[in-house]
């Protein structure tokens, strides 16, 4: 099932602007360190990383590590350079990635 | 048994600093001699209540009735009347009348409490006084403060008192109430409602849900057309499991939820518009109810009992500030651990407190009580739920150690009872606190 994405980045923004994105993914970050019901370690799988590409140049990135909450929600600016596509992709500890991307247009 | 006047107290500009020990004298010199009581009366000890909802009025009729006339309680409260909160939910839908909501204040003028009716303005921890709006200052020994909540006006971009006007919040029962309610019956068929909910702590965990659920049954009923959006600041409610299968099987397709992590935290709102801004999305009401954040009434922050939370943490055995002696605080204001914001819970609190100040005052040490909480939900005229747990206090705070919610499953006989059931548990409490 595809992860539950969402973005928010303005459709349309000035040359040299600051723009704010954010994005939020359905995640449920398990962090490795709880226990199950028969006193088992449930395994850690989280989002441990976050880049976002503008026109293919990364332009913001993160590291996300188990202390992080469910659902992480990160918000970031970065400046519109140009008209184009701004792609974002999450990857957990199984090696999935999600994606999605916005279109920008910079007048 | 006892005969003696009521005793001389409220209003006084100086406080010997010794009466306290001199009461305690007495109080051991009571056990011993006849006369006794009549020294008590004149040697009162003063304990002033601001605040006259659920908690507070609880807290200065404990202390009234149990206090055997060695304790003179005076109770600060500007409002004549009292609009209680509990079933306010059926008001808005047009189940119900705001009068039955309604209670004055006879019954404790019976109890010997000495009210004023004023707002107080200012507490002085150290010279251990209160003033009023009109500047006169009443001394007290111990002070108990049930100022409930306030609404914060600076708590959501574009949510102020005026816009209030157009997007009621009706959290505080009264005209607010009464305002949401002309809003829906003025709302053509066809139109959406939203609701929007903060993030924790705020009064009244389930009430959203429950006014969610009444709204849709008057919509159901009246409007039929019409829808009912949730934005919620969180992703999990009291009594959810409940609620959501209520909605399934009485209005299915009429309610949508929209949690934190699909986007339900409202971070801006437009009143011109009805307009309710997420961090993904724009959504427009032809009636939204706005429920802000909320802070500990302003006394709490004069008093310097409330932390940068907003909300006042107090010592779970005898409800006194953490921040300052001889305060105690209750009901809806404090940071009570696992135990909610409702009547109930002020109701538990304050005789908690009442018997811990009572305690205190006599020289002895309080002990630490079990409190209870009880709340019900109505979800439609003849479907309720409820919650019920017993709390104690472990690390400093109150820790829930039993409790349980309606059980799932059960036929509509079960579910008319217990709305049957939140009737006569409001009928109860109202007479206990008011009657």
């Amino acid at each position: 099932m595809a992860a539950r994405i969402m973005v928010n980045a303005p459709a349309s923004a000035a040359k040299g602007e600051v723009i704010e994105i954010k994005t939020m993914i359905a995640h449920k970050m398990e962090t490795g360190h709880r226990m199950g019901t028969m006193g088992q370690i449930i395994p850690r799988d989280i989002i441990h990383r976050f880049e976002c590409r503008y026109d293919g140049a990364l332009v913001f990135a993160a590291d996300l590590f188990p202390a992080v909450s469910a659902n992480p929600f990160i918000t970031f600016t970065t400046v519109a350079t140009k008209s184009g596509k701004i792609s974002f992709k999450w990857i957990d500890d199984k090696g999935k990635s999600s994606t999605s991307s916005v279109k920008i247009k910079v007048t | 048994m006892k005969k003696f006047a009521p005793s001389p107290h409220g209003l006084r500009k100086v406080h010997p600093p010794s009466r306290r020990r001199v009461l305690l004298n007495v109080a051991a010199a009571s056990v011993a001699t006849l006369a006794a009581p009549y020294v008590l009366a004149k040697q009162a000890a003063q304990v002033v209540v601001v605040g006259g909802g659920f908690a507070g009025a609880t807290a200065a009729r404990t202390l009234a009735r149990d206090g055997d006339g060695d304790i003179a309680v005076t109770l600060i409260e500007p409002q004549t009347q009292y609009t209680a909160c509990p079933l306010s939910n059926a008001v808005v839908a047009g189940m119900r009348d705001l009068k039955a909501q309604q209670f004055g204040y006879d019954a404790l003028d019976k109890d010997r409490i000495k009210r004023v009716s004023a707002r107080a303005t200012g507490v002085d921890p150290t010279a251990r006084r209160v003033t009023l709006e009109d500047g006169t200052q009443i001394d007290y020994d111990r002070l108990i403060l049930a100022p409930g909540v306030d609404l914060r006006f600076d708590g959501l971009r574009g949510y102020d008192q005026k816009a209030a006007e157009t997007m009621p919040h009706a959290w505080k029962a009264g005209a607010q109430t009464l305002l949401l309610r002309r809003q829906l019956e003025d709302m053509k068929d066809g139109g959406l409602v939203i609701i929007s909910v903060p993030a924790n702590p705020y009064r009244c965990p389930p009430g959203p849900y429950e006014r969610a659920s009444l709204i849709a049954h008057y919509l159901k009923t009246k409007k039929p057309r019409s829808k009912l959006m949730i934005l919620d600041g969180k992703d999990t409610f009291s009594k959810q499991k409940l609620f959501e299968a209520a909605w399934k099987e009485l209005y299915p397709g009429l309610i949508e939820w929209v949690p934190l992590s699909s986007g339900g935290q409202v971070v801006e709102v437009d009143a011109a518009t009805k307009t309710l801004v997420t961090d993904f999305g724009k959504h427009r009401a032809a009636v939204a109810s706005v429920i802000p954040p909320q802070r500990a009434g302003e006394i709490s922050a004069i008093a310097g009992v409330a932390d940068k939370t907003g909300w006042c943490p107090v010592d779970p055995v005898t409800f006194e500030s953490r921040l300052q002696p001889n305060i105690h605080v209750i009901g809806d204001a404090i940071i009570a651990g696992g135990m909610p914001k409702s009547a109930f819970a002020g109701n538990s609190q304050a005789k908690v407190c009442a018997g811990a100040v009572a305690q205190i005052l006599r020289g002895e040490t309080p002990t630490a009580q079990k409190l209870i909480n009880t709340c019900y939900s109505v979800v439609a005229p003849v479907y309720g739920i409820s919650i019920a747990s017993v709390f104690e206090p472990r690390d400093g705070l109150l820790t829930e150690v039993a409790g349980g919610v309606s059980p799932m499953d059960k036929p509509a006989s079960f579910r008319a009872e217990e709305a049957r059931q939140a009737e006569a548990w409001f009928e109860t409490i109202t007479r206990a606190v008011y009657g």
